[in-house]
């Protein structure tokens, strides 16, 4: 069985607003193709305020999409739809005390809903922007579609690529296989023959992105995320503190509790991915104690 | 309350007599069996009895056919490339959709190195077509493996049929008995079954332990090569204290397979019915009149295996799912999908697999268990409305796939 933080559990056996809301203004239906769930989110939004005031979850899914579906609700009730449209599948992972890597699509379930169900208040279509895949790097929660859109989009060769780009591979290495197979894959339906011996193709740290943002910009937009991100950190008595961009690479001092936090890792990566989200290009967060590392090699 | 295991399936308690047996071979006939001194002297007399207690279990004509391994995956894997490494020509082989992966996969990484697989499909009720079979054999088929019972749904496959049809085309047959081997009598000399996998740890030996038995005569190439070890055909110091342990389990399983098809499958009849008449939308999945009786996989609808199961485990109680999100892969069980079972009730299966240790005292408490267990999923569920699903489901309830 998974491992399951008690967070999880509890909203497993006790889950909040279980149900349709009576004259529901706002409804949300969607499905995870990966694993076969699906959730219906229901709200009442009041007209004035745009103030969800009550939120209800219909789940046919597993311990972890009930365990997502519930605390989202608890997490958007109170919240104006505009406040909720910034909760990310992040912050609803991280109200659970974290899910395995395989059941991360379950909090993005979560999202998706209430992002149909508000574009349902609003009278608007909603479009499903990603799509999911068969999970290849169980380190990083990388998925093949997101590999195979990488390797596309940015001509990669070689496993080393894939791994600079979307951090696939970058961990345990046991997925180097599969990742060879999609690169086979791809290059085959590109005319192209993978090539098992091939070097790198494409330097490390500059990938190309469609708008490129300069340093000062990316500084800039890094640091509002941050400050987005800092209440919740300060709640638990800890904080982050931008030391150093360079290229893609974000160096932070966690501080406060924080620092030495079993669960700075995790705060990490969830401040990657938010960073992700909002700037729209692979960024890598790193402790800025890595950064020594980085100049002495440079020295 | 005392957990219920109902999970024998999966893997199954190391009898105490199979405990005792091995213990000697730990602390004082440690020694290698190859060895010429008093630590191993007792050891090939030991693995000989092991062999024939294994032999008498599967039925098989010479105690030599019986080849140990390390576990059921090895023999299968052992089997798939000794048949297609012993044939080089032949570039096909037959196997089901429904196998285990341990037969899928190796499959499938021959057909990347150029291999025709022809994997057969399923009815509803799991069963297969033996006329598309007779229509695959043929020359250029290296192999049929074909599992003797599923492991799911406990549905059987007609092997000795189909080990006589591919016996008559010259194509060689290997069988995946892992789930069948203890739970129904078999006489392999009767037959022309050329290969079979046998798991210990389904039937009460340990973890780490298995069988491939080779029909005398059938080419072979070894997997593992470098010692002289069970006649060359599997280089590698025996693990003599499993191997004990298996003969020990072997002799156990052979006295109690009448129990297994009586007390055992009375105990799964009980729980079957028990449910199936408590609770409405469910019901049982592969070949009802042709299962192993110790085993029932029963699809509760519009609710899903991994949440049924948390809330079983909370009332103690230990069974396992074909949803998809009970898998380490995510992937819902291609055996489910082979049956066309419906997707709402293909994840809300949940199969219990009983063993000689299960009491019928156990299956009283699961019943009073599982109806609430599935009363309170369906409270959650967008396809239940009150006391019966929505009306036309299907169409009451369209989530946006992502």
């Amino acid at each position: 069985m998974w491992d399951y933080s008690d967070k999880v559990k509890e909203h497993f056996f006790n889950p909040k607003n279980a149900g349709a809301v009576v004259n529901a203004n706002a409804t949300g239906e969607v499905g995870s193709i990966s694993c076969g769930d699906a959730l219906r989110l229901t709200l009442k939004v009041d007209e004035n305020t745009e103030i969800i005031l009550d939120a209800g979850f219909q789940t046919f899914g597993c311990g972890s999409a009930i365990a997502s579906s519930s605390v989202l609700t608890e997490i958007i009730k109170g919240m104006t739809i505009d406040e909720a449209l910034n909760v990310t599948n992040q912050d609803i992972a991280n109200h659970l005390e974290g899910l395995p890597p395989e059941k991360m699509h379950c909090s993005v379930m979560g999202r998706e809903a209430l992002h149909a169900a508000i574009a349902n208040y609003r009278g608007e279509e909603w479009q499903d922007d990603h799509e999911e895949g068969a999970l290849i790097c169980k380190c990083f929660a990388i998925d093949a579609v997101m590999i195979e859109e990488m390797v596309w989009a940015n001509k990669l060769r070689t496993v080393e690529d894939v791994t600079n780009f979307t951090k696939a591979g970058g961990g345990c290495a046991s997925c180097h296989e599969d990742i060879e197979a999609i690169l086979e894959k791809v290059l085959a339906e590109k005319g192209e023959k993978f090539d098992y011996d091939a070097a790198p193709t494409k330097p490390a740290v500059t990938p190309e992105v469609k708008l490129p943002l300069t340093n000062l910009q990316r500084i800039k937009k890094i640091e509002q995320v941050l400050d987005s991100l800092r209440p919740s950190l300060m709640a638990d008595g800890g904080d982050v503190e931008l030391v150093e961009v360079i290229g893609n690479t974000a160096y932070v001092n966690m501080t406060g509790a924080c620092n030495g936090c079993q669960m700075a890792a995790m705060t990490i990566a969830g401040i990657q991915q938010r960073l992700m989200e909002v700037l729209g290009e692979f960024i890598k967060v790193v402790p800025a104690s890595e950064m020594s590392k980085l100049v002495s090699i440079g020295a | 309350m005392t957990a219920i295991y109902l999970d024998n399936n999966a893997t199954t308690k190391v009898d105490r007599a199979v405990v005792d047996a091995m213990i000697p071979y730990f602390l004082e006939q440690y020694g290698n069996p190859s060895s010429i001194h008093s630590f191993a002297d007792g050891v090939a007399k030991g693995l000989k009895h092991a062999r024939q207690h294994v032999q008498a279990l599967i039925g098989c004509e010479h105690d030599s056919e019986i080849i140990f391994t390390s576990c059921g995956t090895e023999a299968n894997t052992t089997a798939i490339l000794s048949a297609i490494k012993a044939q080089p020509n032949k570039k096909e082989i037959i196997t089901t959709t429904v196998e285990h992966p341990a037969i899928l996969a190796v499959c499938e990484a021959l057909e990347k190195d150029g291999y025709t697989i022809h994997r057969m499909p399923v009815d509803r009720a799991g069963r297969l077509n033996l006329d598309a079979y007779k229509k695959l054999l043929s020359d250029h088929v290296a192999l049929v493996t074909v599992m003797w019972a599923n492991n799911e749904t406990g549905t059987i496959f007609p092997v000795a049929a189909m080990a006589e049809l591919a016996h008559a085309a010259g194509v060689m047959f290997h069988t995946d008995a892992v789930q069948a081997v203890g739970k129904i009598p078999m006489m392999l000399q009767d037959t022309k079954i050329d290969m079979l996998s046998i798991s210990g740890h389904k039937l009460h030996a340990p973890k780490g332990i298995g069988v491939l038995y080779l029909r005398r005569g059938t080419r072979y190439r070894p997997l593992l090569r470098g010692g002289h070890q069970e006649r060359g055909r599997r280089a590698g110091t025996e693990n003599t204290a499993a191997i004990i342990g298996l003969g020990k389990a072997c002799e156990l399983a052979l006295e109690h397979i009448e129990y297994e098809n009586t007390h055992v499958k009375a105990m799964r009849d009980r729980l079957e019915r028990g449910i199936t008449e408590q609770i409405s939308h469910c019901f049982i999945t592969g070949d009802m009149n042709n299962r192993l009786p110790n085993t029932t996989d029963i699809a509760f609808e519009y609710i899903e295996g991994e949440a049924i199961l948390m809330l079983l485990n909370k009332a103690g109680i230990a069974a396992s799912s074909g949803s998809a999100c009970t898998s380490g892969s995510l992937e819902p069980s291609h055996v489910m999908r082979a049956m066309d079972i419906p997707y709402t009730a293909a994840h809300g299966t949940i199969r219990f697999s009983f063993s000689r240790y299960n009491t019928l005292h156990e299956v009283d408490e699961v019943l009073k268990v599982m109806p609430s267990v599935v009363a309170t999923l369906r409270k959650l569920s967008p396809y239940w409305e009150g006391e019966g699903p929505v009306v036309h489901p299907e169409q009451a309830f369209k989530p946006t796939f992502a």
